[in-house]
């Protein structure tokens, strides 16, 4: 009883110290003078607040402060969680600090070289000025990640089982497939911008080639090692081709089909934002290519800071995915 | 127990080794009964497995014939079930759905229907519990018992097992070995061993087979008449296991060999 109570304080000491540093961060944004002059916040209306990009960080930070309290609570039910987020307390902990001390060199201090360093400050300020913009643009890498993204998928796993359970088709397709595939998408841009009617579709077409590759050559590969055994355990059960192909051959290349899906899902990360920079009239490489123009760096550092978190949740989406789909595979891989 | 279930005639079966064309069965003659439990026995490269591969329908015969029912055997069929060495389980299934699995390959499978006869076939070979549990969860011998449920849910006819209890420790061995014994008496299905293990072979069959290697030929067939449950330290299972054991040259220890086999 002693033990586990003591346990639950030390439990409460680690969420204080997670967000500490976060706290350090707002004490200092708070406390410290602006010494620079070059850094000026302009205060915009936001519904019935006046905000500038100082209110804004002490916000997020928080929000952090708040929602790793809730996550700390939430975790602390699930022992293996638990155990994670009292390993992660020290990094959490640095990261605000991190901002606080960012914040003193770049944006009060102004000692980091400008303007290519902005402070945390600033770099959340393009949210308050042009946030209407940021989104519009947000939402356009959005859909062309979406719609590309698909669509690579399907051609891939399609061609790859075709390439896979067919003879003739690997020895036609194959390859063509080992040749076209290495070639960067993007360098197929002056044809797709030519050849599609819009720029987004061929954007969408350059995100289609750029994951149709490796997850094309990694599904046939998965289809091809399927070991005869299995088909002949699905042959004696009385399976024809149909079931050998859907209940044998696919399942047992889905662990390579995922690895496809995550290879190709960097690849087209690469590929949105190049696409977008080079000739989209969206997204956030577009933001990025528009802002460096007028060298406002903070707004490249804020378009880069959508990306982290965009992608990010992303991957994480289809990591969940794939543990789902592979669960058959826990306690098989580590 | 008269009828005919299975008559293989005069099969020879060639392989090519790369160099020269070697002769994996010669001259096989052999007729199984409904509800006989027949073992073969025999040293590795005998042809026991080739032979178990032709009558499931994995590969074709170079000639000769082998009828099953009435009808040449060209391909398998889920009437002629096949317990495999390793247990051959889709890693991707659970066990209920490794078991249904011989159901749905057939397209036959309807969820309400089966539900209660896939878990029949799980209680039936011992494995209850462990529906929802994935193979690379269960031992080899629980995996090997899953592996028996999904053949037997198709209510096969001829049962052919390779070597199933080979990877097997003797305790998991003997508690199988007794359950097909079950099995067998119950549905009154025809089963067909492939084995290495002579007591193995005394202990389940109505008739051995002996196989000779190189090329692989039945050398002899053997009744064995001891009634079930049978006493493997029994009088007339002994005498049988020891004059088995003469025909390899193994009853006793030879420091020179007077004769190779």
């Amino acid at each position: 009883m002693k033990q586990g109570k003591r346990e639950i304080q030390k439990y409460i000491l680690t969420i204080l110290f997670t967000g500490l540093g976060f706290a350090i961060a707002i004490i200092e944004n708070l406390l410290f003078p602006q010494i620079s002059d070059k850094a000026n916040f302009v205060k915009y209306s936001i519904g019935a607040f006046k905000l500038d990009g100082n209110d804004l960080l002490r916000i997020v930070l928080v929000a952090l402060i708040i929602g790793y309290a809730l996550f700390g609570i939430i975790d602390y039910k699930d022992e293996e969680k638990r155990a994670g987020y009292i390993n992660k307390a020290g990094f959490r902990f640095a990261i605000g600090v991190l901002i606080g001390v960012l914040d003193l060199t770049g944006t009060k201090l102004k000692v980091l070289p400008q303007p290519f360093f902005p402070g945390p400050a600033e770099i959340l300020n393009p949210f308050l000025e042009e946030g209407d913009f940021i989104l519009t643009n947000t939402l356009y890498s959005l859909r062309l990640y979406f719609f590309g993204f698909l669509f690579g998928v399907l051609l891939g796993v399609g061609t790859g089982i075709l390439i896979g359970w067919f003879d003739r088709v690997y020895y036609w397709v194959y390859p063509v497939l080992k040749i076209t595939g290495v070639i960067p998408a993007v360098a197929w841009m002056p044809f797709a911008l030519t050849l599609f009617p819009t720029p987004f579709i061929s954007a969408v077409f350059l995100i289609v080639i750029c994951a149709w590759f490796p997850i094309a050559s990694l599904t046939a590969a998965g289809i091809k090692s399927t070991p005869k055994a299995q088909y002949e355990a699905a042959k004696i059960l009385g399976g024809n081709a149909f079931y050998q192909l859907f209940h044998v051959a696919i399942p047992h290349a889905m662990p390579q089909i995922f690895t496809g899906i995550s290879t190709a899902n960097a690849f087209a990360f690469t590929t949105l934002v190049m696409a977008e920079m080079l000739g989209q009239p969206g997204g956030l490489g577009y933001y990025i290519n528009l802002s460096k123009v007028w060298s406002a760096y903070y707004k490249v550092f804020a378009a880069i800071l959508i990306m982290a978190i965009l992608f990010s949740a992303i991957l994480k989406l289809i990591n969940r995915l794939q543990d789902y789909v592979l669960r058959w595979q826990r306690g098989i891989v580590k | 127990m008269s009828e005919k279930i299975l008559t293989i005639e005069n099969v020879n079966r060639f392989y090519d080794d790369g160099e020269h064309q070697v002769e994996a069965l010669k001259d096989i003659n052999l007729e199984l009964k409904r509800g006989e439990f027949v073992s073969i026995i025999g040293a590795s490269g005998c042809g026991k497995t080739t032979l178990l591969r032709l009558i499931a329908g994995l590969d074709e015969a170079g000639n000769g014939s082998i009828v099953f029912k009435g009808a040449q055997v060209k391909e398998p069929n889920y009437k002629r079930g096949y317990i495999f060495q390793q247990h051959n389980l889709f890693p991707w299934l659970t066990v209920e759905n490794n078991v249904a699995s011989g159901l749905k390959a057939r397209h036959v499978y309807r969820k309400n229907k089966d539900k209660e006869r896939i878990q029949k076939y799980i209680d039936l070979v011992g494995v209850t519990g462990f529906e929802k549990s994935y193979p690379h969860q269960l031992s080899g011998g629980m995996s090997q018992r899953v592996a028996i449920a999904r053949a037997l849910i198709n209510e096969p006819e001829l049962l052919v097992l390779d070597e199933p209890m080979g990877a097997l420790d003797s305790f998991t061995r003997a508690d199988i070995q007794d359950k097909l014994l079950e099995i067998r008496k119950e549905k009154n299905l025809t089963m067909l061993l492939v084995t290495h293990d002579v007591d193995e072979a005394i202990y389940m069959s109505d008739r051995i087979v002996i196989m000779t290697p190189r090329p692989g030929k039945i050398s002899e067939i053997i009744d064995v008449d001891i009634p079930h449950p049978r006493n493997r330290g029994g009088a007339e299972f002994l005498t049988l296991r020891r004059s088995l054991l003469d025909r390899f040259d193994l009853a006793n220890a030879h420091p020179e060999p007077e004769y190779m086999i």
